[in-house]
C-alpha cells in the first residue's frame, strides 16, 4: 500500500531548540525549521529561531542565511541566484512549495514554518535528494532530436509562432516545485515522471524543430509515466515560474488520444 | 537504496507500457455517456405515479426502458471498473497483491451487471403482471 505514515525514523521529535532574539530586538518574527542530521541517530526535530526583523532582508531565504551567520551555523540548505532563476532555494514554506528567494516573509501570518520539499529523501536539513528527480528529467531526452541534418551554414530556423509554443515551458528552472506537491508523485514517484519531466517532454514535443515527436509520445504512453496525472493541479498552482504543467500533461494526453483517431 | 542500478537505471525502469489511452479516453467517453442515461432513469423514476413495486415494475418491463436500463448498467459498470482501476494503481503497490485486487473488482462488476441485465431480460420477457 500507499505510505501514509511516516517511517519510524522520519517522525519528528517534539524537543526542538529554541534560539531567542536579543532583548533589545523589537521586530521579531519565529522562524520553525526542519532539522534532521544525517550524522547522528536522532529522528529529525523542529528547532526554533527568533529572528529580528529589523536587521533582517524581507525574503525568507534572507531570514534563513541571517539564522546561518549569526544564530546558528549548522542549518543547511541550498541557494544560489537569489532572483528566483536557479531553483536552488525550493523548500517548503507555510504550508507551501516554493522559492524561499521570492518568498516574502511579510506573506506569512505568525510563525514562518519551513520543510524541505515533501516526500523526497532528506540529506540534511532542508536539503532533499533530487537524484530521481534528475535521472527522469534525463529519461525524456531533453535535447533536440532531429533526423534532417543540420543546415551547414545556417541556424535551424523556428517561426515566430513556433517559438512561442516552446517559451513558457522552456522557463522551467527544474526546482522540484511541481512534482513534489503531486499526491500521485508522492504515491508512485518510482513510475510516474511527474509533473516538471512531463512539461519537459512536452516541451521538445511541441518544438517545431524536433523529429522526434512520435517517439517521445511512445515513450510516454504509459499508465504510470504519464497516466497517474489525475489533473489534481497542485503542480501549477505551487510552480514559482507560474508555469503550467497540469495544462501541458493535458495537451499530451490529448495529442496521445488524436492520433489514435 | 542498495541497488547499484544508476538512477537513470531506475528511472527508465522496465520502458513505457505503449498502453493508458485507450483506457483514459474510454473513461471519458462513458463519463459522457452516463450523464443523459443517469438524467433518463432518474427523470424516469420521478415521474412515475408511485415508486410501489408493481408500477416500477411495470415501467421496466416496457422495451424502451428495458433497453436503456441494461445500457445504464452496463456502461456503469465499465466505468466504475475504469475507475476503480486508477485507485487500485495509485495505492496498492505490491505487483501480486495489485493483480489480485483489480481481477477481483473486475469479476464483481462482471457479476454485478450480468445479474442486473439478467433480471431486467426477465422482467421485460415474462408475462406482463396482472
Amino acid at each position: 500500500m500507499a505510505e501514509f505514515k511516516l517511517p519510524a525514523n522520519s517522525t519528528v521529535r517534539k524537543d526542538g531548540r529554541l534560539f531567542k532574539a536579543p532583548a533589545e530586538a523589537k521586530n521579531v518574527r519565529v522562524f520553525r525549521i526542519y532539522r534532521y542530521d544525517p550524522d547522528s541517530p536522532e529522528n529529525p526535530r523542529m528547532d526554533t529561531y527568533e529572528v529580528d526583523m529589523d536587521s533582517c532582508g524581507p525574503m525568507v531565504l534572507d531570514a534563513l542565511i541571517k539564522i546561518k551567520n549569526e544564530i546558528d551555523s549548522t542549518l543547511t540548505f541550498r541557494r544560489s541566484c537569489r532572483e528566483g532563476i536557479c531553483g536552488s532555494c525550493a523548500m517548503n514554506i507555510d504550508g507551501r512549495n516554493g522559492l524561499a528567494c521570492i518568498s516574502a516573509c511579510a506573506d506569512v501570518k505568525n510563525e514562518v514554518r519551513i520543510y524541505p520539499l515533501p516526500h523526497l529523501p532528506v540529506i540534511k536539513d532542508l536539503v532533499p535528494d533530487l537524484t530521481a528527480f534528475y535521472a527522469q528529467y534525463a529519461s525524456i531526452k531533453p535535447w533536440l532530436q532531429t533526423r534532417t541534418p543540420a543546415p551547414p551554414d545556417a541556424e535551424r530556423l523556428q517561426s515566430k509562432e513556433d517559438q512561442l509554443k516552446v517559451d513558457r515551458p522552456s522557463a522551467c528552472i527544474l526546482c522540484a516545485c511541481c512534482s513534489t506537491s503531486c499526491p500521485s508523485y508522492w504515491w508512485n514517484s518510482d513510475r510516474y515522471l511527474g509533473p516538471a519531466a512531463l512539461l519537459a517532454a512536452y516541451r521538445w514535443i511541441v518544438d517545431s524543430r524536433d523529429e522526434a515527436s512520435g517517439e517521445r509520445l511512445d515513450e510516454l504512453m504509459d499508465p504510470f509515466r504519464l497516466y497517474r496525472c489525475h489533473t489534481i493541479m497542485n503542480c501549477t498552482e505551487a510552480c514559482p515560474k507560474d508555469l503550467n504543467p497540469a495544462q501541458a500533461i493535458g495537451q499530451i494526453k490529448q495529442m496521445l488520444a488524436h492520433r489514435e483517431h | 537504496m542498495s541497488s547499484l542500478r544508476s538512477p537513470l537505471g531506475e528511472a527508465l525502469g522496465r520502458g513505457s507500457a505503449h498502453a493508458g489511452t485507450a483506457h483514459w479516453w474510454r473513461q471519458r467517453v462513458s463519463a459522457v455517456a452516463l450523464i443523459p442515461l443517469t438524467l433518463w432513469f432518474l427523470l424516469s423514476l420521478l415521474m412515475l405515479p408511485d415508486l410501489s413495486y408493481l408500477t416500477v415494475r411495470a415501467w421496466l418491463a416496457t422495451p424502451f426502458s428495458a433497453f436503456l436500463a441494461m445500457l445504464l448498467v452496463v456502461v456503469l459498470a465499465y466505468h466504475a471498473e475504469l475507475g476503480t482501476r486508477v485507485v487500485v494503481e495509485d495505492y496498492v503497490h505490491a505487483p501480486g497483491m495489485r493483480t489480485l485486487i483489480l481481477q477481483l473488482l473486475r469479476w464483481v462488476y462482471v457479476l454485478g451487471a450480468g445479474l442486473a441485465v439478467f433480471a431486467i431480460l426477465r422482467i421485460t420477457f415474462a408475462a406482463p403482471v396482472t
